[in-house]
């Protein structure tokens, strides 16, 4: 594992809206090394794009704001680049491979053209020579580059996202954000992207924030996790540490809501509770209320971030493994 | 899709016949008699009586219509009961005032109302995009006719450098078009921001951000394109509403296009006047109909698609199932 | 978080209440509405009541916003006239919004035959340019209000039926109509309950901003002779009696324009503000 590519330190970020103030993201910090691949495992809700969207620098604003925080990207933060320089960054240092397939495709432009647009933008080449490219990348995913010049409602979401992916990655970025690549396929399709992504990171050494609520996915790709709740992160670790010894409640809930094949539990254990309303998030831990190992302390101060073990970080005055 | 053109084309046949048709069964139920609105109030039963059998009004309703048909089919549609003059003669004089005044104002229109709509679009949150949207909305509000009032009164009577009526040059153009333009203006500018602002919000554009395109790109190439399609479709229906429009524009301004003759037309019952005009007006609207249905499909591929014969068809719908058995060997 | 208590209606118009300009244009309609109901007690002459020795009398305190030719009151004749205006508006509406919701509901949801032959026939229609069947139907039929409200219903029939249709198609779709369904629910509930409820806001939208036109279209009508017949005053018949006194009266035209205009205004700012309200996913 290389240096770090990307760091994130104390990032906070809010939605303003007419009605209140939403606190999507609070003071996450979070470092990506060459050649890893993170995954930010959580709830739908916890603010697992808007940070992913924060690092383009492409959330809508207004409404986002970003309150506070630094994001070093190869030594620059990224949120003091101008737009300028983000343009460069975009697509070619960093790309995103976005949650629906369906409607992250331009319909009414060919999706060849789509890709050798990303090329032709980083790069100083000819037209031809983009889309040449373009029929390469489209190739490397899997699909015959004799579709390069039809549509997106000519493909199926697989094929889509797999023209997704071809974008994302056809300016060989250092750093791929993934959001939730998967949800919105069918089941056998989603292992071929898995797989499919998994090869391509090998092959380009890309490093891939992988954000997901599927325990499988981080099981498959990732070689670290970090647990996201209600804006925070509240537990990291290695993926092989995270699965053999999860030790936040809330992660522990997490493993236990899943159906395991050779359990001898006769029903799946879920979470009770919903996470807290962004809008008003409580003033001590923010798992307090739905914990089952919750104390009086919990309700009052929130938990600073602690490393239990070497490389396993969790945010809980009560962490452990499960009784 | 040269199949498609030709089948709209032949498809406007019936649809004409039937509005001529309902057109006659209109007149037929309702009162007046043209002859006895010629000839007045003084002129005897028999005189009338004879008018109307020269005309061919005591015949069958069928009669009529198949003799119109006939007529029309052979290039003939009639002689004006009160000018005497063949309908089809007049009509080809008056009708290029009336397209003309329509298609400027139309064109004028769309170069306002959408750089207006992206302006508002591109500003939302700031006093440009509040004043585009009022402006356009009390645009919209106010009658045509007397909108052309205030610019006679203004530009004719106070400054008095633009005709107030005739069309003698082309400052005669200026006051009837703009008149019209105006509401028409606001209308396209209102639909391109609110589509601006939907697309703008739509997951391709962030898709276009992250890839590291400059704004303008995004905005014009991406958003722009997609944003224009349903403007598209409401420019069709402003031409016409603009024809219709252009009627009234003719008769304030003394224009002698087709709204003058039509509205004689219409209040002395001079059937083949009415017919006339119906037909060339309802012919033309269909016309430009076809040709925006057409622009649509060259914008939109998902409607070209619909377009394609129906063997293309069930092949695309095959296409979806090879998808996913490609989707397989992709995997292999 | 707490269960919302308060009715679908409530929360509307507490999203409507949001939009300061909706709520203006709210109290103007119904201001306009109070006006042509009490034109006669407001109005301080007859309108038809005319003043020889008065012939365009400038605004005075006799005659607040000055005379006419035949020296008839203004002011009255606006108060009034924003009865006529009104009905052409409501009643063309309610002719076009009745026939057209009829006809696309059934082309919308039983679709097959019927709505094959109901489009054909719709094809047709719209094939005429909306003003040019309005100025042909009030014109054949024989210039009077009641035949502009008519004409201009009939014209504007067609939007209705393909926005009902559309709207019942993609409502049709949902799974909630098939979990009705599933649930064995007949036709006549499922319409009822599940169908007409999902069309309506864009039909209420349409509906408001649609009063608007036709008023706008009325007022063109009676402009060219074809709608509201002297000596009873309408906006638009007013202001084509003052187009050839431009120069030296040229208050007789704009003051009913402005009638026009700020009627027109309220019912479309409503319309927007309505369709913020009921699907606030549109707003901008």
């Amino acid at each position: 594992m290389g240096d770090v590519l990307l760091s994130i330190k104390n990032l906070s970020i809010e939605y303003h809206t007419d009605k209140a103030v939403v606190y999507a993201v609070n003071n996450i910090s979070l470092d990506v090394r060459h050649g890893e691949t993170i995954g930010l495992v959580g709830e739908t809700g916890a603010g697992k794009t808007t940070i992913a969207k924060s690092i383009l620098r492409v959330l809508p604003t207004p409404p986002a704001v970003v309150k506070s925080g630094e994001i070093f990207f190869d030594g620059d933060d990224l949120l003091k680049t101008s737009e300028h320089g983000m343009k460069k960054i975009r697509g070619n240092k960093i790309a995103m491979i976005f949650q629906d397939p369906m409607t992250a495709l331009n319909p009414i432009e060919r999706v060849g053209s789509q890709i050798a647009e990303a090329i032709k933008q980083h790069n100083k080449i000819s037209r031809a020579e983009a889309e040449r490219r373009a029929c390469d990348m489209l190739e490397m995913v899997g699909i015959p580059g004799g579709r390069f010049s039809e549509y997106p409602h000519q493909f199926s979401g697989g094929m889509k996202q797999r023209v997704v992916i071809a974008m994302a990655l056809a300016c060989k970025p250092e750093l791929l954000l993934a959001d939730e690549p998967t949800t919105a396929l069918d089941v056998t399709i989603q292992a071929q992207v898995l797989e499919m992504m998994h090869d391509l990171k090998e092959r380009l050494g890309t490093s891939v924030v992988m954000i997901t609520h599927d325990l499988g996915v981080v099981a498959d790709l990732c070689d670290s996790v970090a647990v996201v709740y209600a804006g925070e992160i509240v537990e990291q670790a290695s993926a092989d540490d995270m699965f053999e010894s999860p030790s936040h409640p809330y992660t522990i809930g997490l493993f236990g809501s899943l159906p395991q094949l050779d359990s001898t539990e006769r029903r799946l254990k879920p979470i009770k509770g919903l996470m807290p309303d962004p809008t008003n998030l409580p003033a001590g831990c923010r798992f307090c209320e739905r914990c089952p190992r919750a104390a009086g302390e919990c309700a009052q101060a929130a938990p600073e971030m602690r490393e239990t073990a070497p490389g396993h970080f969790v945010k809980c005055f009560y962490p452990g493994g499960e009784e | 899709m040269i199949r498609y053109v030709v089948k709209r084309l032949l498809m406007m046949i019936p649809i004409l016949l039937c509005i001529s048709f309902f057109v006659m069964v209109l007149i037929d139920i309702t009162p007046g008699d043209p002859a006895r609105l010629l000839l007045g109030n003084t002129a005897t039963e028999e005189k009338i009586e004879s008018l109307r059998e020269e005309w061919g009004l005591n015949d069958p309703l069928p009669v009529r219509y198949g003799r119109f048909v006939w007529n029309i089919l052979h290039g003939d549609f009639g002689t004006s009961y009160q000018t005497k003059r063949p309908v089809a003669t007049e009509m080809f004089q008056r009708f290029p005032y009336t397209l003309l005044i329509a298609v400027l104002s139309l064109v004028l229109s769309v170069f306002i109302g959408i750089p207006l709509g992206v302006l508002a679009a591109t500003h939302q949150y700031t006093i440009w995009d509040n004043v585009a949207i009022f402006l356009s909305l009390i645009a919209v509000s106010m009658p045509g006719f007397w909108f052309a009032l205030l610019l006679i009164r203004y530009f004719g009577v106070v400054l008095a450098i633009l005709p107030t009526s005739g069309i003698e040059d082309w400052k005669g153009w200026i006051l009837p078009t703009v008149s019209l333009a105006l509401g028409y203006a606001a209308i396209i500018a209102r639909q391109t921001r609110s589509n601006l602002l939907e697309v703008i919000r739509q997951d391709y554009i962030t898709t276009a951000r992250a890839k590291g395109l400059a704004e303008g790109r995004v905005l014009y190439l991406h958003a722009m394109k997609n944003a224009i399609i349903p403007v598209v479709m409401i420019v069709g229906s402003i031409f016409g509403a603009s024809l219709g429009g252009a009627l009234i524009a003719e008769i304030v301004f003394s224009v002698p296009g087709l709204g003058q003759y039509t509205l004689s037309g219409l209040s002395n019952r001079d059937y083949p006047v009415i017919q006339g005009s119906v037909l060339i007006l309802s012919g033309l609207y269909s016309v430009i109909i076809l040709v925006i249905d057409l622009l649509f499909a060259l914008i939109d591929p998902r409607i070209r698609s619909q377009y394609s014969s129906k063997r293309e068809k069930i092949r695309k719908k095959g296409g979806v199932a090879a998808n996913e058995a490609e989707e397989g060997v992709a995997a292999d | 978080m707490k269960p919302k208590k308060e009715s679908q209606l409530i929360e509307f118009w507490l999203q409507l209440r949001k939009n300061k300009l909706a709520v203006v244009a709210l109290v103007l309609l119904v201001l306009l509405v109070l006006v042509a109901i009490l034109a006669p007690v407001l109005a301080p002459y007859p309108y038809a009541e005319m003043h020889p020795e008065d012939s365009y009398a400038p605004s005075s305190s006799k005659y607040l916003l000055g005379s006419d030719k035949l020296g008839r009151d203004v002011l009255s004749r606006l108060l009034w006239g924003a009865r006529q205006s009104l009905e052409m508006g409501i009643i063309s509406v309610a002719i076009a919004a009745v026939v057209g919701i009829f006809l696309g509901a059934l082309a919308g949801y039983y679709g097959g035959w019927k709505d094959n032959l109901i489009m054909r026939f719709l094809d047709v229609y719209e094939s005429m340019p909306m003003m040019l069947l309005c100025i042909t139907l009030a014109a054949i039929l024989g210039p009077s209000l009641r035949n502009a409200i008519i004409a201009i219903g009939v014209g504007s029939v067609p939007g209705y039926a393909r926005l009902t249709r559309a709207t019942i198609l993609t409502v049709r779709e949902k799974e909630y109509i098939e979990a009705a369904r599933a649930i064995n629910s007949s036709d006549a509930i499922i319409i009822v309950k599940h169908v007409i409820p999902n069309c309506m806001a864009p039909l209420i939208v349409d509906i408001t901003m649609n009063v608007g036109n036709c008023i706008l279209a009325g007022a063109g009508l009676s402009y060219i002779g074809l709608g509201v017949q002297a000596p009873v005053p309408e906006w638009g018949a007013m202001i084509s009696e003052a187009r050839n006194i431009l120069r030296d009266h040229f208050s007789l035209s704009l003051y009913p324009g402005i009638c026009v205009m700020i009627s027109v205004l309220a019912c479309n700012l409503l319309g927007d503000g309505l369709r913020d309200a009921l699907d606030p996913r549109l707003k901008n």
